[in-house]
């Protein structure tokens, strides 16, 4: 099923944000959806895009390429995205992704062997006077996660680990 | 002082409609839609001295005085990609005040003659747009946003647009190829954006904690706003406090609040109660301020003040760093950074960043030698003046201001 079939009320909702002449602007909220299901985008959905707006392949491509944000291969079900930025390595995060990492026995950019967690560092999250901290990036959407410990985040896994078992 | 734009810390559930028009919400909107014309609100914020709080301080009214208007549609952008490392303002404001920086918006709109207004969020704050679709759903059906408000000609939109993940974007131009659905790299100015933007057309871009500014303005007057700060930097700032500090957070200041009062009366002081050792006022695109006589805490955070430091005021997200951190290292953080979030449209920075964060990577390590650090200094040299935008000339000022201010813990990190 093609993404304008799977999404319609959504894509339809997006289109009506921009004018005729700017429709390629709905190329990033597209891309996101795009994403939702799997947490990354397949050739087809850039078929798709590309399709809808007008353009060429090789145009979304270049814009799912240039944004941290989109994926183009399969990670875990959630990305704990740390910010190890400057404000917050002077405020302890790198210490606190270490230990993370030693907690989970995996190196930043590794999956959890059940597939639900990959640990990623990230730059500044607009949350310097929080950290450390982290965002999660998942089928719900990204959320911030602040004032953080290791204890809490592995509270936090298991709950996500939970969630996506019930989901199978 | 009660807050000017962080009110939400006084008035409770102000991010609720009912509340924020209880307590004169929207009241300058719809004056100035139904009893001035455009230029009349230009002019009050023009002669108010509001200056752009995104970084580069450019006054607010002139800039809306640019607009063109023999070429039509005008759009309004608020740029919401706060992505500088240290600051963390405009989220608050959206998550605690969210009407005043939309009213703000709103008004900006009328006065440039704008049908269509646009909030870019960089993609992270994906809750926040959730949140500010609903506030923006509730004004349509309150009557302050839609087709011919207030019973005049004037119709206004504002939709939200998420980024999804690059620091360039809060730079003007590249937001604006970001927002056309391209990559985020910047445009050759001029033309810049009041004459050709959106879509190519005239339209305004101001930073959120700009546009929440101006309702304020609009109802106490130009005059009112010119008695807070200096002469030079009128107005309050939230000034972002992070590192070493024993309180982090922000802080809304009059523009020419000293260093010290920021961070030893709101910020609680150092940690482990150790010594200032650098100041970057700018977050990470800061010349690093060497702390080396105490009276410099003394000085005034307003535009032309911080630059007698050889440092810019920028956003105001002022970074701490104490005595126990070693420059070499925070060099290293910073030219990362920039690396990572280099657009790759121009050679000085595509190449320079990787250069430097090569020799800052080696230097960090242990494995440079003297003649390294020379290196490094040579490669943000020859960066500077040659990049397409402020992003590259941003990557040097860490590296030079800290080779040249703190020689001596480069040496100490790489072999004699």
């Amino acid at each position: 099923m093609s993404l304008a079939q799977k999404y319609s009320k959504e894509v339809k909702q997006i289109l009506s944000k921009y004018p005729p002449e700017g429709k390629r602007s709905a190329m990033m909220p597209l891309l996101f959806l795009a994403q939702r299901e799997e947490g990354y985008i397949t050739k087809s959905a850039m078929q798709d895009i590309a399709q809808m707006l007008d353009v060429t392949e090789t145009e979304v491509a270049g814009v799912v390429g240039f944004y941290t944000l989109y994926h183009e291969e399969k990670a875990g079900k959630y990305r704990i995205q740390v910010c190890t930025d400057l404000p917050c390595a002077l405020r302890g995060a790198e210490k606190f992704m270490d230990d993370l990492c030693g907690n989970l026995g995996i190196k930043v950019g590794e999956t959890t062997s059940d597939g639900v967690v990959t640990v990623e560092a990230v730059t500044c999250l607009a949350a310097c006077d929080k950290a450390p901290m982290f965002q999660t990036q998942g089928p719900e959407g990204i959320k911030y996660h602040e004032n953080m410990t290791v204890d809490k985040t592995v509270e936090l896994i298991n709950s996500l680990k939970n969630v996506a078992e019930a989901s199978k | 002082m009660s807050h000017i734009l962080l009110r939400h810390r006084e008035i409770p559930d102000i991010n609720q409609l009912s509340v924020y028009k209880k307590n004169g919400g929207f009241a300058a909107f719809k004056n100035a839609v139904m009893k001035m014309k455009p230029n009349e609100v230009t002019d009050v914020v023009k002669n108010s001295g509001l200056r752009g709080r995104g970084g580069a301080g450019f006054p607010t009214g002139m800039k809306w005085s640019f607009i063109d208007n023999k070429n039509w549609p005008h759009y309004v952008v608020a740029n919401a990609d706060e992505s500088e490392p240290g600051t963390f303002k405009d989220r608050e404001i959206m998550e605690g005040n969210p009407f005043q920086f939309l009213e703000g918006l709103a008004i900006g709109c009328y006065a440039v003659g704008a049908n269509a207004a646009y909030v870019y969020l960089r993609g992270e704050f994906w809750e926040l747009g959730s949140s500010l679709d609903e506030k923006i759903a509730e004004m349509e059906e309150a009557g302050f946003l839609g087709d011919k408000l207030f019973g005049t000609e004037y119709s206004l939109r504002i939709y939200t647009h998420l980024g999804a993940g690059a620091y360039i974007c809060g730079e003007e131009t590249a937001l604006l190829e970001s927002l056309e659905g391209k990559r985020g790299q910047p445009r050759v100015r001029p033309p810049f954006p009041p004459a050709v933007g959106l879509y190519g057309k005239p339209t305004i871009i101001n930073n959120v904690e700009t546009f929440t500014n101006v309702p304020m303005i609009m109802a106490n007057g130009a005059e009112w706003h010119k008695s807070i700060g200096t002469t030079d930097s009128p107005g309050v700032k939230i000034f972002s406090l992070s590192g070493r500090v024993r309180k982090p957070g922000n802080y809304e200041l009059p523009l020419g609040t000293t260093f010290r009062e920021l961070i030893y009366t709101h910020g609680g002081g150092v940690q482990d109660s150790r010594k200032v050792k650098a100041i970057m006022p700018a977050g990470a695109s800061s010349s690093l301020i060497l702390v080396d006589d105490d009276k410099i805490l003394d000085t005034p955070m307003d535009y032309a003040s911080v630059r007698t430091l050889k440092a810019d005021l920028g956003s105001a997200s002022i970074i701490v760093v104490d005595d126990t951190v070693s420059m070499d290292w925070l060099v290293n953080k910073t030219v990362h950074f920039f690396k990572h979030e280099s657009c790759g449209k121009c050679t000085p920075c595509r190449e320079g960043t990787y250069w430097m964060s090569r020799i800052s990577e080696r230097i960090h390590d242990g494995a440079a030698t003297r003649a390294d650090v020379d290196l490094l200094l040579n490669v943000a040299k020859q960066m500077q003046g040659k990049c397409l935008c402020a992003l590259g000339e941003f990557s040097t000022m860490a590296v030079v201001s800290g080779i040249e201010r703190f020689r001596k813990d480069f040496d100490n990190a790489v072999k004699a």
